[in-house]
């Protein structure tokens, strides 16, 4: 701080006349230098506003009590010491499960919390022109929180894509990612979050892959999905035929396994580098 | 520009080089380069000929992380992604949160929330131009950056006693109420700022160095732009007027009146013109939310165990980067089932080889600076 360039600078301007104070201490010098005409000119200038006349201040919330989680009770609803093994069966065995019947809170924020709009069949002219174009190939179209979704066939995704793109104007992806569900015949999810400046509309296309089955890329399509599907096969270990440099992108090239499938197991990755690195057993 | 000479970064020795050519490695320990960004370059001269990123230095695996916490435990995970914009981190992802369960915050978190994260926009580019034009050897104006910053910090410290990984907002609100000087700090701070950022502007505006350092730099047309998936400044300095908190608006933005700069030549100093307007609108954002915070709730009732019905939501929002989108998957129980996040460092950071290409090996310093990049984000 002392060396600080600006320690001629108020620290905070209650003081309205402070810096006036300095100022008559160099008078000698050359007139006021640029930089601290302007301290001059808008401290002093801002003085404390006479409180704008204030909306009625906020009392405590009606429903205070129910608010703010004191740390306390938030750390008490979740035993984070062991976690369910990672071995993941997609319904989680939840432990906190446990915690909410004995919590007595349920029926209240059930009460005053509409659940979201249930995910429902989307029919539109949108999804009219796509089941005119490919037929068969638009599996399902849905909404779920009023967002549209897709989920076409794989092999003609890229078809699809191209046609997204050029006609339906859906030029910004602004995403594309996976998710896995391994207990499903086709494990992978593979999503593509879309944009259409024209329209200023989303669509989300979704398809199904198994573990070896490689996806058509869309990176000819959409540049952005280059590195995106880079990070899917990083991190899925999903192909994507005709991408143009598919390595892995975050982790390091000689990196084992696809950490974000389901049964990646953290902790066996690590003992396995502990006995393998430094030839000892992990003591985890 | 239109080179054809391919580079097989991954495997460098088989690539024939001519006379002048040379591969060299940029970073991960430069300084320049924002963190540890590791730049391969192909050089023909002083020119570049074409680039590769290297990336993951900072992987944490926030992703898989989120997987193994419930919801609200999660939250503060994201404050360590993009770690000089934590609010704007935190914000998207309890949207997203509140999307997937059907909540909403109440009218006064939701300005409470607006406030904040503006200044969190002005804070995230007043450091962007401080290290920017410290890359380009502007040495001013970062202290004076670093000054107008501290008084944003201090104003998150008093509201929720964190300056930089702040967790500031709640699933389903807040959870501290304003303190009572928010206004008036809030006030004093931005009728500051507005001459300071004239100030440097001052600084670099007409400067002939920055100008010359900066313009015809790194040049993204619109089509390139949209292409490549680049969301923010980046975007609008190419002339695409898009900005989310105009086209699907969210927290309290469809209540304010602002404007969305944008740029005509999409090169480094369209970006940095463009980012400047972008602080004076955030201000401008500021003072009117500072008029009217409505009184009420601070927190929706939620319930202290959040289980989301089954389903899946895709929420974003106009972070100080770009677009920064959350991707959630419910199963039904209270820890998500998969929590996606897309990073605009990361997307925008694709940029870089359209941009770096024929220009010189000092530009490329600069080109790292504009595209703005928090490697925490990029790696996540």
């Amino acid at each position: 701080m002392a060396n600080d360039p600006e320690d001629k600078q108020p620290p905070a301007p209650p003081a309205g006349q402070k810096p006036a104070a300095p100022a008559p201490a160099e008078p000698s010098e050359q007139p006021v230098p640029p930089d601290l005409e302007w301290q001059l000119r808008t401290h002093p200038v801002v003085p404390k506003k006479p409180a704008p006349p204030e909306p009625p201040k906020k009392e405590a919330p009606p429903a205070a009590a129910a608010t703010p989680v004191p740390p306390a009770a938030a750390a008490e609803e979740k035993p984070a010491g062991p976690a369910p093994p990672p071995i993941a069966v997609p319904p989680k065995p939840a432990p906190p499960a446990g915690a909410t019947p004995p919590a007595a809170a349920p029926p209240k924020p059930a009460a005053a919390v509409a659940p979201p709009p249930k995910p429902e069949p989307l029919e539109n002219e949108l999804v009219a022109r796509f089941k005119a174009r490919f037929g068969e190939a638009i599996r399902e179209a849905w909404t779920d929180r009023k967002q549209a979704i897709l989920l076409v066939e794989r092999g003609r995704l890229l078809e699809i894509a191209q046609y997204v793109r050029e006609e339906e104007k859906f030029d910004l992806l602004s995403d594309l990612t996976a998710v896995d569900w391994p207990k499903r015949e086709k494990r992978f999810d593979v999503i593509l979050n879309l944009y259409s400046f024209a329209k200023n509309e989303r669509l989300r296309l979704k398809i199904h892959a198994a573990a070896d089955e490689p996806v058509p890329s869309v990176a000819g399509v959409w540049g952005t999905a280059n590195w995106l599907e880079r990070e899917a096969y990083d991190m899925f270990g999903i192909v994507f035929d005709g991408h143009p440099n598919l390595k892995r992108i975050l982790l390091p090239d000689e990196w084992q396994g696809h950490p974000l499938r389901k049964d990646y197991d953290i902790l066996t990755q690590d003992t396995a580098w502990v006995r393998e690195n430094l030839g000892i057993e992990s003591g985890q | 520009m239109d080179d054809t000479r391919t580079t097989d970064f991954s495997n460098v020795e088989t690539t024939v080089l001519g006379a002048d050519e040379i591969i060299i490695n940029m970073g991960p320990q430069h300084p320049s380069t924002h963190g540890v960004l590791r730049v391969k370059l192909r050089l023909d001269g002083e020119k570049v000929v074409n680039s590769e990123c290297v990336i993951g230095y900072l992987h944490r695996g926030v992703e898989k992380i989120a997987e193994h916490r419930s919801y609200q435990q999660f939250a503060p995970y994201v404050d360590r992604m993009d770690y000089v914009a934590a609010v704007s981190n935190g914000l998207g992802y309890c949207e997203a949160v509140e999307k997937l369960m059907g909540a909403e915050a109440p009218p006064r978190a939701r300005v409470i929330r607006t406030i904040l994260t503006e200044l969190q926009r002005i804070a995230s580019h007043l450091l962007w131009l401080g290290t920017h034009a410290l890359d380009i050897g502007a040495l001013t104006p970062i202290f004076y950056c670093f000054r107008e910053r501290e008084e944003i910090l201090k104003i998150f410290e008093k509201y929720c006693g964190a300056r930089l990984t702040t967790h500031a907002f709640r699933i389903g609100g807040l959870q501290y109420e304003a303190y009572d000087e928010l206004e008036t700090d809030v006030e004093r701070f931005c009728n500051d700022l507005g001459h300071k950022i004239d100030e440097y502007e001052q600084l670099l505006t007409e400067n002939r160095i920055w100008v010359g350092r900066t313009k015809g730099i790194g040049v993204l047309t619109a089509e390139q732009a949209i292409d490549i998936g680049a969301t923010g400044p980046v975007l609008r300095a190419s002339g695409v007027k898009w900005d989310i908190r105009k086209a699907m608006p969210y927290a309290a933005y469809d209540q304010y009146e602002f404007e969305i700069p944008t740029g005509e030549n999409g090169d480094t100093f369209d970006r940095y013109l463009v980012r400047m307007e972008e602080m004076r609108q955030s201000r401008r954002i500021c003072l009117q939310a500072i008029q009217n915070i409505p009184t009420g709730p601070i927190m929706a009732r939620i319930g202290k165990v959040l289980k989301p019905p089954p389903g899946e939501v895709y929420h974003s929002i106009e972070a100080p980067k770009g677009e920064l989108g959350y991707y959630i998957v419910s199963d039904g129980t209270t820890q998500p089932y998969r929590v996606r996040i897309r990073p605009p460092s990361f997307v925008n950071l694709q940029a870089f080889d359209h941009m770096v290409r024929g220009h010189l090996v000092a530009d490329v310093v600069a080109i790292i600076g504009t595209i703005d990049i928090v490697l925490g984000e990029v790696d996540r």
